[in-house]
């Protein structure tokens, strides 16, 4: 059983989506935060390999199509940035200041942390790209000297935390203007946040997805600052 | 013959998006230039919203499933992880909180006090 379903082209999507619909199934039935689809359906993926015992790499080599739509998926993110460009133009300035000040604080924010840890250079540098989009992150990385693997988890545990509590945290920090909302999700948790954001409605997914491009390029361009501090 | 034309825009962006990311020498993925580009042509009305519109938003839909396996990889770097797990998690979450706090309020208070200004 266990070698059919490992060198199986199809176990790998059909795993991933099969528990991805029982996590929205079960999401319709509660509404707790941490029943988020994406949380269950990775939980649920991981116990499956646990249990049966396939690994890691004979999953991937089916999933992997699944990652694959990934790309066609973020260009696709234009769309709805076009159906709003009338709201983007309109708060060009804020858009702008609004992402920039949160790549400046991700970065001063993992800075202080990284001193309170007392993490070394390699360390930290392998931090640094954790709010932007996994395919920019995996690059600047790479450009830094860091540990791409442990970026690209940093960045997976912060996308899949906006995914589930995006939507909470903007509400405890009184952030209720929907274009603000988006800018803040796709800011601090990349596509991951997005995801969500365009569940909560059009103009914040719009906004987020603006957010996941500017902010990973203003990420690139500012690190070479912050790279040296540590 | 509507959604496979969309499919092809799409997928044809993408590897435009790719042909960009190999020869300029800059971190910047294939993704992020196809979403330049496309949003470039429906601004200019080169590529109009009905030839992507479906499709797109089909793929919009089902985009938090293509995280899963990436995810799952977890797995495979959890040992190199644990000398500094905790480091990474408390970072990356109360990183995550400050960051979206921050750029939520400030983006929030200058579209506020720009609608004040026009008001007055």
């Amino acid at each position: 059983m266990k070698e059919i379903l490992g060198n199986s082209l199809f176990f790998g999507v059909g795993i991933s989506v099969g528990t991805y619909l029982l996590g929205t199934y079960i999401k319709k039935k509660c509404n707790f935060f941490l029943c988020n689809p994406l949380l269950l359906a990775i939980t649920m993926t991981i116990a499956t390999l646990l249990l049966t015992g396939i690994d890691y790499q004979q999953y991937n080599n089916g999933a992997k199509y699944l990652s694959y739509l990934l790309t066609p998926a973020t260009v696709a993110l234009a769309i709805p940035l076009y159906e709003q460009v009338k709201l983007l133009k309109k708060n060009m300035t804020a858009i702008l200041i609004g992402i920039a000040s949160g790549v400046l604080t991700s970065f001063i924010s993992i800075f202080a942390m990284a001193l309170l840890f007392k993490l070394n250079h390699t360390e930290y540098v392998t931090l640094l790209p954790k709010s932007i989009t996994t395919a920019i992150g995996i690059g600047l990385s790479e450009e830094l000297n860091g540990y791409v693997a442990i970026t690209v988890s940093a960045i997976m545990i912060t996308g899949l935390f906006g995914n589930i509590a995006g939507a909470g945290i903007c509400r405890l920090f009184g952030i209720k203007h929907p274009v603000a909302k988006g800018i803040a999700i796709g800011t601090a948790t990349h596509v991951m946040g997005t995801a969500k954001a365009m569940e909560i409605g059009e103009v914040e997914g719009a906004m987020s997805s603006l957010s996941v491009a500017v902010a990973g390029c203003m990420t690139v361009a500012a690190a070479i600052i912050f790279e040296g501090l540590i | 013959m509507k959604y496979i034309l969309q499919f092809e825009i799409i997928i044809a962006i993408s590897l435009i998006g790719e042909l960009l990311n190999r020869l300029i020498p800059l971190p910047i993925p294939a993704s992020i230039y196809g979403m330049v580009i496309l949003f470039t042509a429906l601004c200019t009305g080169l590529i109009k919203l009905s030839a992507v519109k479906e499709t797109g938003k089909f793929l919009i839909y089902i985009m938090p499933m293509m995280f899963i396996p990436a995810t799952v990889g977890l797995l495979e770097s959890w040992s190199i992880m644990q000398n500094f797990l905790i480091a990474i998690i408390v970072i990356s979450l109360v990183s995550t909180v400050i960051v979206m706090a921050l750029t939520g309020r400030i983006t929030q208070f200058i579209i506020n006090v720009k609608n004040k200004e026009k008001k007055s």
